[in-house]
């Protein structure tokens, strides 16, 4: 009824004119009053979704154009953060730097790890798949813990590593890791590869178990051969849903690097070796108080962040094609 | 079944064409030793909790504990006993921050999940996406202007700081929608028909029908309050949280490394029990995870 309602008005009301758009939008209101109880069961949750995270981005970008140190008013001051920020500010592009090798490294690597573990996970037999799940799973949910690896890297002959290395005659004097630029960013990286198999890494393990298993019966009739064959042309198109969430999510992990590079490496750490676009956020946002400044850091990285998911995104489509 | 037998059947690959026994061993192996770089430093977490002193300074270091003993735990209830704010006093906050957050973001997410999930009506694929958008960038980008709205509020210093944005995350609403999906539209027509308002189907249909997605919000949610040291919002003493804790008493120095051990203990061993209680269900919610193109 409905349909034939939407398909008749338009031709009569558009000899009318006018009242075309009063209609609708009685109907959009009607629509509304009709749904009243589902807004007000989404209220609560949406009313705090948009006071701290969609009103923060809207506003963090407004005050990327202003001065503002939380004492005095803010001042406008146009793109001025933004040159400062791009031109002038040459650890901005360390921390660039550095996220982008994190980004780089880390992203694919903890993406292809999670779908890797899960797909070889899926074979065992159900005790066994639940035990490693836990294995690979239980260091990205164990909290603060990555404090371990500082005794693994620790800088003197009791550290795990400088301990080892002695022993089997590699290195004479103990390195201090996490002091030596050199060594910064890869310790880094392997810590945050440690952590980096959560969420999405659950979400390739069931993906994986709801797999339809006639089509691999289907597959190896028509001529698919081996195991690379069936994940190409079978496993990977089938989870294309979930191969997209986890991009997302091991994408945004990879580029908001900080809380290890804390830990490990020191706030600043030694030359800015560890230092990232959220590091620098918290340099000026929590001690500096630029909040300005700040927002157009947060505002870049919340550029990077969304232009690669999108990409990511468009490249996934391709699978299995 | 026994344990061994159990290994065993692990080791022989599910019955699939198509498979060469060479790579199988190859691929297993892999597994095996990357399974190791993930699990070697947790069991050393939990060996050095039980480390006496002696142990923890052994040189050269020492895996596994020799003589296992209590003395860092108990160690631990002396040195907070002494300190101005008891250490009960830190549970109790990071307890109240996490259990609050948890189970307000179950029931918030699924109130919101449940008409986005079964109906279509104004705004509601707008917000949808809106949500789906806010799972690409983290929290980091929007920590100033809350910190703004938080002291707005009067919020700082206080535990709604922590616990109110928590009880928004847009993972759980999306997971909530995505599993809500798979309810019968039948199931819900037909308690409408028997007189059940919407509050009612979803209280008492809807929610008992998505307990692997609560649990899974849970196991999500549960890990992230548990370790939040509450740092830009908290500052009196005695509102501040476990995680804190465990960062003081490590910044006491050698002497205390055995206690460090023991709180580093104590802070993954909850999360970690409540992912083996909950894995059934876990998995079963991200099943349903997947984001349309």
């Amino acid at each position: 009824m409905v349909q034939i309602h939407n398909t008749t008005e338009p031709a009569l009301q558009g000899l009318a004119g006018g009242p075309l758009k009063e209609s609708r939008l009685a109907q959009l209101w009607r629509d509304i009053k009709k749904s009243k109880h589902y807004y007000f069961m989404m209220s609560p949750y949406m009313i705090i979704f948009f006071l701290f995270t969609v009103i923060p981005v809207v506003v963090s970008f407004g005050l990327s154009f202003f001065y503002f140190n939380m004492l005095e008013t803010p001042r406008f001051i146009g793109w001025e953060n933004y040159s400062r920020l791009l031109l002038g500010d040459d650890v901005f592009m360390i921390a660039l730097k550095n996220t982008f090798l994190f980004a780089v490294i880390t992203g694919p690597l903890s993406y292809i790890a999670c779908f890797l573990f899960a797909w070889l996970i899926n074979e065992l037999s159900p005790f066994v798949r639940s035990l490693m799940t836990l294995v690979f799973y239980a260091p990205s949910i164990s909290g603060n813990v990555f404090f371990i690896w500082l005794i693994v890297f620790s800088g003197d002959s009791y550290g795990y590593l400088n301990g080892f290395l002695m022993k089997i005659g590699v290195l004479l004097e103990p390195i201090i890791w996490l002091q030596n630029e050199k060594y910064i960013l890869p310790i880094i990286i392997i810590v945050q590869l440690w952590l980096s198999l959560g969420t999405s890494f659950l979400a390739f393990i069931a993906g994986l178990q709801t797999v339809d298993q006639t089509l691999f019966e289907a597959g190896a009739m028509d001529g698919i051969r081996n195991r690379w064959q069936e994940l190409w042309f079978i496993t990977l198109p089938s989870m294309r849903p979930q191969l997209m969430f986890g991009a997302v999510m091991q994408i945004t992990a990879s580029f908001a690097v900080a809380e290890v590079s804390i830990a490990l490496a020191g706030f600043p750490s030694v030359n800015y070796a560890g230092h990232t676009v959220v590091t620098h956020l918290m340099d000026y946002g929590t001690l500096r108080f630029e909040m300005g400044y700040a927002s157009a850091i947060a505002t870049i990285l919340f550029a990077i962040m969304l232009g690669t998911n999108m990409m990511t995104q468009k490249l996934l489509r391709k699978v299995g094609e | 079944m026994t344990l061994y037998s159990r290994v065993i059947g692990a080791l022989r690959p599910q019955k699939r064409l198509n498979r060469s026994f060479a790579v199988s061993f190859m691929l297993f192996g892999l597994l095996l030793g990357f399974g190791a770089f993930m699990v070697l430093p947790l069991i050393y977490a939990v060996n050095n909790a039980f480390k006496p002193l002696d142990e923890l300074f052994i040189f050269p270091p020492r895996f596994l504990v020799r003589n296992p003993t209590l003395e860092n735990f108990t160690d631990l209830m002396v040195i907070m006993g002494n300190s101005w704010v008891p250490f009960t006093r830190y549970i109790a906050n990071t307890l109240l921050i996490t259990l609050v957050g948890t189970a307000g973001h179950i029931l918030l997410a699924s109130a919101a999940a449940y008409p986005l999930a079964k109906f279509k009506f104004p705004g509601s694929s707008i917000l949808f996406k809106i949500v789906v958008l806010s799972l690409m960038f983290s929290p980091h980008v929007t920590a100033i202007p809350n910190y703004l709205v938080m002291s707005q509020l009067g919020w700082i210093n206080t535990q709604a700081a922590i616990i109110v944005p928590s009880l928004a995350f847009s993972l759980g609403l999306f997971l909530m929608k995505q599993f809500m999906e798979q309810i019968p539209d039948a199931l819900i027509e037909a308690a409408k028909i028997d007189g059940a308002n919407e509050y009612r189907v979803f209280w008492q249909i809807v929610m008992p029908n998505v307990k692997p997605a609560w649990l899974t919000l849970m196991i999500l949610q549960f890990p992230a309050l548990w370790g939040t040291d509450g740092g830009s919002f908290i500052y009196s003493e005695n509102l501040k949280t476990l995680h804190y804790a465990l960062s003081q008493v490590i910044q006491g120095g050698i002497a205390r490394a055995g206690v460090g051990a023991a709180v580093a203990l104590l802070l993954m061993t909850v999360p970690i029990l409540l992912f083996i209680i909950s894995q059934s269900s876990v998995i079963q919610t991200m099943a349903t995870s997947g984001m349309k193109e």
